[in-house]
């Protein structure tokens, strides 16, 4: 099977097979037009647009100096440590909780799952399933209640239990509403009133087939709540999630794992050097 | 004498007005904007490509307007031929009922808050709806699906664990038919378009469920992906129009335009928040007037028209 990326080559090299249209190329990758343009620029200033070979070794190159670029925080809490996730709607954050604490449960960490989406339709009972299918354990508000709230009393039973580990689900909001992104930032603030070092992880949950887009949703949420990292999820998908170069260029925020199915253990840790080669086809 | 004189005065007159024809070179600067624009809105890059250069085509040798610049002239040309455009293909829905509609589109992207937006518009226009809880793949998929049916005062069809998708499909028309809805809605389970084996599966439940309208459900957020998302249902499913979710965003959705352009397949609502009642029927002009961004250019150019 031809890669995804060996795919847009082809369909960028006109017929001879002299010129890539490089620009139409990265686009179609989900670049965007920031660091298309960038790239492209790089390209014609190093005399590589008509070499398709080392263009290509020049993008690779730079995509994986722009993804290495950071070093993750290690949290080494003495009480709970608490992941926040936050995103747009359908983006996968309920799910990415449910994977989450599965996979530390499955190191033997102790896991509180909390339902702080109180306002979509059954979301608390979808968290709640996935809580019962991986035995971690459950706190919930009820249909209405303040979010804020919810993680606050989370906390408190994390604590009471001895949980290493709290993962905060919440409603997904679109950056436009701004009351809903002022709500974001006061959960924030009411976990780090239980403990001044939580959340010790607030990361953006982004669905990997969306476009440009994904660059203002990481900057607003970032703005509204304080992003440290990111997660790219449905890329099992045709989309390769382009952005994530972009985000983490302009905004210096690290992907952090990725997802790549709807059960459980569909989640990876990012890493730089295989997804730049996965992107690449190898 | 007379004549050689008015000629002189007109092509005064001309020059004073300016520019005489729309040229490439007097529209290159708004043509770029127009592509940057497009792309910046997740447009495919060929069609974004195909629509320059074929409404270019279309506007260049064209009189230039008194008192407007070329750019902007152009500019209002661009955007009056794209609403056009956009808005080709059949956007109602089909008037025979019973109808059965089926919701389809990639994990996520909205189909069970519109099926429920679909059916409290229906029952708004005093028709009997009913939805179908079609999703036993996500975890509280049909809870979900009940309690927005709840909320808009609509039955839900829903089967225990462990029924099959298929025997959703004909219980679920047989169930439609008895009870004398005039529509109802299956809600099917998000698959992405790389997963062959789901696809294969909704193309059963089409063949079964026989949706007189077969709506695919896209985020306007999405990326360049979106014609290749479409395609792929389109080869399963026979698609009769596209809803662009989440439109409240600031995304500009120009993965409506790119599939609509590709495929066909016209745009036919818009959903414009979570709640039931948030779904616009489509209007081209205004679409447009966002996904380019160019409203004051068109509104100035529309005033100096009206001037002259
Ligand atoms: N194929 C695939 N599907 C995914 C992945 N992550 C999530 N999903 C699916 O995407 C859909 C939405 O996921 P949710 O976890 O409910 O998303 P959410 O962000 O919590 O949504 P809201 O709470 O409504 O904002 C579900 O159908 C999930 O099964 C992934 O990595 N791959
Ligand atoms: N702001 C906004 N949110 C929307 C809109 N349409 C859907 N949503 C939200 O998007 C999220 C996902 O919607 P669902 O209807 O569950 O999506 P789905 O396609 O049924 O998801 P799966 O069944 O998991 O594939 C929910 O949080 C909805 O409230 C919209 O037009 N605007
Ligand atoms: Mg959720
Ligand atoms: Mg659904």
């Amino acid at each position: 099977m031809k890669t995804f990326w060996r795919k847009l080559v082809e369909k960028f090299t006109p017929g001879a097979g002299e010129k890539v249209d490089w620009e139409a190329l990265l686009l179609e990758a989900d670049l965007g037009l920031a660091l298309t343009e960038r790239l492209t620029r790089l390209l014609s200033d190093e005399g590589l647009t008509r070499k398709p070979r080392e263009a290509e070794e020049r993008i690779r190159q730079e995509l994986r100096r722009i993804l290495t670029a950071h070093t993750p925080k290690v949290a080494n809490p003495e009480r709970p440590e608490v992941i926040l996730l936050v995103g747009v709607n359908g983006g996968g954050k309920t799910t990415t909780a449910a994977k989450l604490a599965f996979l530390h449960g499955k190191e033997g960490k102790r896991v509180v799952l909390a339902a702080a989406d109180t306002f979509r339709a059954a979301a608390v009972e979808q968290l709640e399933m996935w809580a019962r299918r991986i035995g971690s354990r459950f706190v919930a508000g009820s249909p209405g209640a303040d979010p804020a709230s919810v993680a606050f009393r989370a906390h408190l039973q994390a604590e009471e239990e001895k949980a290493q580990l709290l993962i905060v689900d919440t409603a997904g909001r679109l950056a436009t509403k701004s009351n809903l992104m002022l709500e974001a930032g006061k959960i924030r603030r009411t976990l780090a009133k239980r403990d001044p070092e939580a959340p010790h992880h607030v990361w953006l949950v982004v669905d990997g087939t969306v476009g440009t887009n994904a660059l203002s949703q990481a900057a607003e949420f970032h703005r509204a709540v304080g992003l440290s990292g990111l997660i790219v999820t449905k890329l099992d998908g045709s989309a390769k999630g382009g952005m994530i170069a972009a985000v983490q260029e302009e905004l210096g925020i690290p992907t952090v794992f990725v997802g790549t199915g709807e059960k459980v253990e569909d989640l990876e840790s990012f890493d730089s050097e295989r997804y730049v080669e996965e992107f690449f086809g190898g | 004498m007379l004549e050689l004189l008015q000629k002189k005065l007109e092509s005064v007159f001309r020059n004073l007005r300016g520019y005489g024809k729309l040229s490439e070179s007097n529209v290159a600067d708004a043509l770029r904007e127009i592509r940057l624009a497009l792309l910046a809105a997740d447009v495919h890059y060929p069609v974004a490509k195909q629509l320059c250069e074929e409404i270019q085509k279309k506007a260049l040798g064209k009189e230039a307007l008194a008192g407007i610049r070329p750019g902007d002239q152009f500019v209002k040309i661009f955007h009056e031929e794209l609403v056009r455009l956009i808005g080709e293909g059949e956007r109602g829905i089909r008037p025979e009922r019973p109808l059965r509609l089926l919701l389809c589109g990639l994990n996520g992207s909205g189909k069970t808050t519109t099926a429920a937006k679909l059916a409290l518009w229906f029952r708004k226009q005093r028709q009997r709806v009913a939805l179908v809880a079609g999703d036993l793949t996500r975890p509280a998929a049909r809870e979900q699906l009940q309690r927005l049916g709840e909320q808009i005062q609509v039955p839900v069809y829903s089967w225990p664990d462990g029924t099959s998708i298929e025997t959703v499909a004909q219980e679920g028309r047989i169930r439609g038919e008895r009870e004398k809805m005039d529509i109802v809605i299956f809600d099917a389970a998000g698959r992405l378009d790389a997963d062959a084996e789901l696809l294969e599966e909704l193309a059963g439940v089409a063949k079964l469920w026989e949706p007189g309208e077969s709506l695919l459900v896209v985020d306007a957020a999405t990326g360049q992906v979106a014609v290749k998302v479409a395609e792929a249902f389109a080869a399963k499913v026979p698609l009769t129009g596209l809803v662009l979710s989440r439109t409240d965003g600031d995304a500009r959705g120009g993965a409506a335009l790119s599939i609509q352009r590709v495929t066909g397949i016209p745009i036919k609502f818009l959903g414009v928040g979570e709640k039931p009642d948030a779904l616009q029927v489509f209007v081209p002009e205004r679409f447009v007037g966002r996904l380019l961004g160019m409203g004051d250019i068109v509104a100035l150019v529309d005033r100096a028209q009206e001037e002259i």
